[in-house]
């Protein structure tokens, strides 16, 4: 079992790698979804260059939604924070359940096209599952624990540290890989505004009829999405189990 | 020694504490027991100002404790739970270091502290140092929560129904063990249970609290046959008071010079010393020193003049 998924890994991994490095090799795989003679694979730009773009922007967002998201958390499940735990909630709730299409449509206007509007798209729609998972985590510490820390003269910081943020890690980081993958899926529509990244072979595809183009961009996409979903669980059972929490032990 | 002075609790307008003034000397351990909701659980948190009090003065070993901060305070004084509450992604090693490590001391003298601690509870370091907490018996995990409140040496040592969880053979295991690391260390233990055998076996003096006052805080005996509140009595109960008397007495206590028809150990309690004679249909036991040499004799006169001196 464990040498099929290492094979399929490696297998998806040289894929992606190939058809990033040399997209022309895959031209006769492409040609018969084209018409009318119009180019096999995208060649508006460079295929590795977008997916680097693409990945650079979903890290950044996530990097900004996990950092807002995890100090929110932290700060709702404090005594003096408590009573802002409703108010919070509503608010990643609405980023999460307004469209990122909407979330662009607005913020175009504000902060003009590019990098920006998608960036705080992404950044909205990753906020739910992180802070969720973040709060969930800290309140999953077994209330004997946290006596015994108190009672033992760790002061609130030092509980925080050592005592609650490694025992709510592999929650918090279930969160983050969630949001992660989430948003290189959701990230493809910043194109619509010009941010760089692999929506734009898709969008390319549906200006231009052209349905390999389409079926690159998704393709590229999605193994990505899949890849990283992978390497997280690998990197999240690595730093849990240095930290002995969770399922690490 | 711990002195508190009309220390009390309210929250908005209940008292949960009202005025409790007692002194635990230095080296005796003092047992607080209650029904739930009797304030016991509280007036034990505000010693270590887990819970602030809202009025009244705790003094330890004369100092009075409310100038200190409460984290700071907390590192001096040993702290145990029930379910033992220890860290589940630290060492043995680790959890028991907490309080050194928080105090500065260097990792050697910890380490040595560690194993010498491990040591005492039966624990052998170079076996349990490492191991997870997840990986330890209950009576094993127990054992390390209590090493880890004496980590530091602290005088004072507060116990929250500590032995709660734990099934009876080992629970009278763990109580031996404090008691006699609470003798060789003078710690000045106050430990809050509902298990009036428990407060029996360990307390020098008993606590009785309900509603929030403390009712009396007497030795054993004085309990048994002076109670101060008719609630006391009903606590410590009356069908076998007899019984319990003479389970704070031992054996050696009470030997005369001859032999009798059975035998028991020095250490026995003139409550077990009276089941033996019962048993064996004797008037009277020949009592054993450690090595097995007879050192006299305990009649079952004398046991029963014994069931309610005075």
């Amino acid at each position: 079992m464990r040498g099929l998924a290492f094979a399929a890994r490696s297998l998806a991994v040289l894929l992606l790698a190939a058809f990033l490095l040399v997209p022309q090799r895959f031209a006769p795989l492409f040609e018969p979804f084209t018409e009318y003679g119009a180019p096999p694979i995208y060649d508006q730009g460079s295929l590795l260059g977008l997916a680097v773009a693409h990945l650079l922007l979903v890290f950044a967002a996530t990097a900004l939604s996990a950092l807002v998201a995890v100090g929110l958390a932290v700060f709702v499940t404090r005594p003096s924070g408590a009573e802002f735990l409703p108010l919070s909630r509503t608010l990643v709730n609405i980023g999460q359940t307004f469209p990122p299409v909407a979330v662009l449509a607005i913020a175009v206007p504000l902060v003009g096209f590019g990098l920006v509007p998608t960036l705080i798209a992404l950044f909205a729609y990753g906020l739910l599952p992180i802070f969720e998972n973040t709060v969930a985590g800290l309140r999953s510490c077994p209330p004997a624990v946290l006596e015994a820390a108190t009672g033992m003269g760790l002061d609130r910081r030092q509980r925080l540290y050592t005592v609650e943020l490694p025992l709510a890690l592999p929650l918090l980081l279930e969160g983050i890989r969630l949001s992660l993958v989430v948003n290189i899926g959701t990230a493809t529509l910043g194109s619509t505004v010009a941010a760089k990244g692999l929506g734009e072979v898709i969008i390319a595809g549906l200006l231009s009829n052209n349905t390999a183009f389409i079926l690159q961009g998704a393709l590229v996409t999605g193994l990505l999405a899949i890849l990283l979903y992978d390497a997280m669980g690998g990197l999240e059972r690595r730093i849990l189990g240095a930290l002995n929490v969770g399922g690490g032990a | 020694m711990i002195e508190l002075q009309s220390l009390t609790k309210r929250y908005g307008a209940t008292t949960v504490v009202d005025a409790v003034s007692m002194t635990v000397e230095r080296g005796t351990v003092a047992a607080i027991v209650g029904t739930s909701g009797s304030g016991k659980s509280t007036l034990l948190r505000m010693i270590n100002r887990l819970i602030e009090p809202s009025a009244g003065t705790v003094r330890i070993d004369g100092r009075d404790t409310a100038g200190v901060p409460g984290h700071m305070l907390r590192r001096e004084i040993g702290y145990v739970i029930q379910g033992h509450g220890l860290f589940p992604h630290r060492t043995v090693a680790d959890n028991i270091g907490t309080v050194p490590g928080l105090l500065g001391w260097e990792r050697a003298r910890i380490a040595a502290r560690v194993d010498e601690l491990l040591a005492l509870f039966q624990l052998d370091p170079g076996l349990y140092r490492g191991q997870f907490p997840h990986q330890l018996s209950g009576g094993q995990q127990q054992r390390v929560g209590v090493a880890r409140a004496l980590a530091a040496g602290p005088s004072v040592l507060l116990m929250d129904e500590p032995f709660g969880a734990l099934d009876p053979i080992i629970r009278d295991k763990a109580q031996a063990d404090l008691l006699a690391i609470q003798r060789r260390f003078g710690t000045t233990v106050v430990i809050v249970t509902h298990d009036m055998d428990e407060a029996f076996r360990l307390g020098s003096r008993i606590g009785v609290m309900t509603g929030g006052r403390l009712l009396q805080f007497a030795s054993p005996t004085e309990l048994l046959t002076r109670p101060a509140d008719p609630f006391v009595e009903r606590l410590t109960g009356t069908a076998d008071r007899a019984l319990r008397l003479l389970s704070l007495t031992t054996a050696a206590s009470l030997v005369e010079p001859g032999s009798g028809e059975c035998t028991v150990p020095a250490g026995a309690t003139l409550r077990e010393v009276l089941s033996e004679l019962l048993w064996h249909r004797a008037g009277a036991a020949t009592v054993l020193d450690e090595s097995a040499r007879p050192l006299g004799r305990v009649t079952m006169e004398r046991l029963c003049a014994h069931g309610r001196p005075g």
